[in-house]
């Protein structure tokens, strides 16, 4: 057993997939020699050669385009993207390809693909280096959107990403790579993709979030435990397709929801949440639905960059309001 | 004055090897000393050209949805697709019917996709072939996945795809070209060029005097064949195939020809074009061409046209009528192929468009009543 960063916890997910079964192989820029500028694919080179650890040229359309040629013919094409931004030329071939090649071939091909991005601000990185926008390829049918929240989380979820026979896409919060820690057993065993986690049982308040927010929604339940209020936390997990049955379950106990999520507010995951709590969870509502989010505006540069993250004080003012109501 | 020195240099090759009155130009490829090779790629042609037509008119009737002809350019299709070994894969745009059926795709097929029926894209004959691909050039990636899948596995295929003029403009075809170039990818691409993208002409497409020394900046050979000869078309992409198969790389074969009628039956190309220029094309289309060959060679005659005719008319009726007798799609069939499992939060959209459907019906019958 061994302590693991959010970084080495996907390497070592990664490195396990491609032990495990030969078919699955790693693409995207500096991934090879350099290990990635992350350091994920670090060391995969050595190990399992060139034809399985494959740089391409800077091409983003083009390794999106390479997996669903490659899905195709059977193997599980691991695609990195460098950021979030970058992923953008990518997009026609997620929405076009990947995510309907089964649906408008009758099964007949699919596209077992992962691709990987980082993800999110909070490490005061250049332009476009920040985006939070799951949203738009949640929207996508066909496409499942997975975020991790931590070190064991990332490995078991990613597992079972490699291991899913239809293209998701793993969003990795790039603030929470390098810290903290987390006790990773490198057993092999995927955690359930389209499911939640409760990561804290609690009875008063529900708060709901994904990524790297459900650090600061972790310390802000603890922050309302010390003021005698228990805060259920649940990490989504896959944002698409949402598992709203345990939310929903949630929400029939405490009354009440915070829904935290680092990308813009307005047609954001946390609004469809918001929606399902209206539509099928009703009558157990005790207060209004209230959602922390980025602002609508473009994430700022490193100096603003603080002002437009969910931080804890912002849940809990939201928290605090929400318990306002009886 | 500093240095001054020619680092690179390239020339693009043409071929043709029948006039367009379908006079030799010797010598012949051996391969089209054989009757019954050449009868084959004639066949295939009249073949396609006798389902576009039937298309069109299912179209005009209300019978089938938008429908991309090929008139003109069977040539290309046909060739690039006997051209072909049965194990390679084709990853076509939208007018490569005449490839598609010489592979084994249906008519019955086609007329299911182009009639709104998902099931004409899961091909009972070439399985692991690619679907037609509406997002113009985006499919060029997929063909170099499909290359780099054989490559990694050391098996002697290869993947064709097919793009048109107008998608040598899109960034999608470079970097597939480009990537294919690095690792020497088992890929032909063959480009359609019809002269034609919907209304822009091939001179608004881009500035290059060929669209086969697209493929030099990529460090891939490339060439041009006359796009109305299906004995080029053949040699040469069967050449850029055994080469790609043999680990030597991929090619690009432009095959210059010309959309003889409508970009689709959406379209009505007397908006854009002169009539003067599709009449002077005329001249030049490759089913007469390769006849006139046939016919100087004592190969073909009144009878055998004939036959064909017969021939061709009844497997388009054949399959006008399969189609037209498919049974139903159910509605809940959108959602039975999104996933390999549907996953559990979809469930209950599809129990809701059951029950509409359900409802709907039910008013159906009530309504007869
Ligand atoms: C990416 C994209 N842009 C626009 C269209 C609409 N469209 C369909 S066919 C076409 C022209 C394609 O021209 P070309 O590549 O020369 O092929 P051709 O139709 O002549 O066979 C256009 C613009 C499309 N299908 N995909
Ligand atoms: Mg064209």
């Amino acid at each position: 057993m061994a302590e693991l960063t959010m970084v080495e916890a996907i390497r070592t997910a990664m490195a396990r997939a491609m032990a495990d079964d030969p078919s699955v192989l790693v693409l995207g820029e500096d991934i090879g020699r350099d290990g990635g500028v992350f350091r994920a694919t670090d060391g995969l080179l050595d190990r399992f050669g060139p034809d399985r650890v494959i740089d391409t040229p800077i091409s983003e359309a083009l390794f999106c385009g390479l997996a669903v040629g490659l899905g195709a013919q059977g193997f599980r094409p691991i695609v990195e993207f460098q950021f979030l931004g970058f992923l953008y030329p990518g997009l026609d071939q997620l929405i076009n390809h990947a995510s309907r090649l089964r649906n408008r071939t009758r099964g007949r091909l699919s596209c077992p693909t992962v691709v990987r991005s980082v993800w999110g601000g909070g490490i005061g990185a250049p332009e476009h280096h920040s985006e939070a926008t799951e949203a738009l390829m949640a929207h996508i049918p066909g496409l499942r959107v997975v975020l991790p929240s931590s070190p064991a989380r990332a490995y078991g979820l990613l597992l079972a990403a490699i291991a899913d026979p239809d293209p998701v896409v793993f969003l990795e919060p790039s603030r929470r790579y390098r810290s903290p820690r987390e006790e990773v057993v490198d057993d092999g065993h995927p955690l359930p993709l389209d499911r939640c986690a409760v990561l804290r049982h609690g009875t008063d308040l529900t708060l709901v979030s994904w990524g790297a927010t459900l650090g600061e929604v972790l310390e802000a339940a603890d922050a309302l435990a010390a003021e005698g209020v228990e805060a259920e936390v649940i990490d989504v997990s896959t944002v698409k397709p949402i598992d709203t049955g345990t939310i929903l379950a949630s929400v029939e106990r405490t009354g009440r929801a915070v829904i935290v999520h680092e990308a813009a507010r307005a047609g954001g995951i946390g609004a469809e949440i918001a929606a399902v709590l209206a539509d099928e969870g009703l009558t157990s509502l005790l207060a209004p639905v209230a959602r922390v989010t980025g602002y609508d505006t473009v994430i700022p540069l490193a100096r603003l960059e603080h002002a437009y993250l969910p931080d804890v004080e912002r849940i809990l003012g939201a928290a605090r309001r929400t318990m306002e109501y009886s | 004055m500093g240095s001054d020195r020619v680092v690179a240099r390239f020339e693009i090759h043409s071929t043709r090897y029948l006039e367009p009155d379908g006079t030799p130009i010797e010598p012949l490829p051996a391969w089209s000393d054989d009757r019954d090779t050449l009868v084959d790629l004639y066949r295939a042609m009249v073949r396609t050209r006798t389902f576009d037509a039937r298309a069109v008119a299912l179209q005009r009737t209300g019978q089938l949805g938008t429908f991309a002809s090929s008139l003109g350019q069977e040539a290309v299709a046909v060739g690039l697709g006997a051209a072909m070994q049965p194990e390679d894969v084709l990853v076509p745009s939208f007018r490569e019917q005449g490839a598609q059926l010489w592979r084994g795709v249906t008519m019955t097929e086609l007329l299911l996709y182009w009639g709104g029926d998902e099931r004409g894209s899961d091909f009972a004959g070439p399985r692991e072939d690619f679907p037609i691909s509406v997002p113009v050039g985006s499919h060029a990636s997929h063909a170099a996945g499909i290359a780099m899948a054989f490559q990694l596995r050391g098996e002697p295929r290869v993947a064709v795809c097919v793009v048109g003029d107008g998608a040598t403009s899109k960034g999608d075809v470079y970097e597939a070209l480009n990537f294919a170039g690095v690792r020497r990818l088992p890929m032909v691409l063959v480009v359609n060029d019809n002269q034609w993208a919907i209304s822009v002409p091939r001179a608004v497409q881009t500035a290059a005097t060929t669209l086969a020394q697209k493929a030099v900046a990529a460090g891939v050979p490339g060439e041009q064949v006359d796009g109305n000869d299906v004995i080029a078309v053949r040699t040469q992409v069967a050449l850029a195939i055994e080469r790609a198969r043999s680990g030597e790389g991929p090619a690009v074969i432009e095959a210059v020809t010309y959309r003889l009628t409508d970009h689709t039956t959406s379209d009505d190309a007397s908006r854009y074009r002169p009539p003067e220029e599709v009449t002077e094309r005329w001249a030049h289309e490759p089913v007469v061409r390769l006849r006139s060959l046939l016919v100087a060679r004592g190969w073909w005659g009144k009878d055998d046209e004939e036959g064909l005719t017969a021939d061709c008319r009844a497997d388009v009726e054949a399959a006008v009528d399969a189609y037209l007798h498919t049974p139903a799609l159910p509605a809940t069939s959108m959602f039975d192929h999104l996933h390999a499992e549907l996953p559990a939060a979809l469930a209950g959209q599809r129990a809701e468009l059951e029950a509409a459907v359900a409802r709907t019906d039910a008013s159906a019958e009530g309504g007869h009543g």
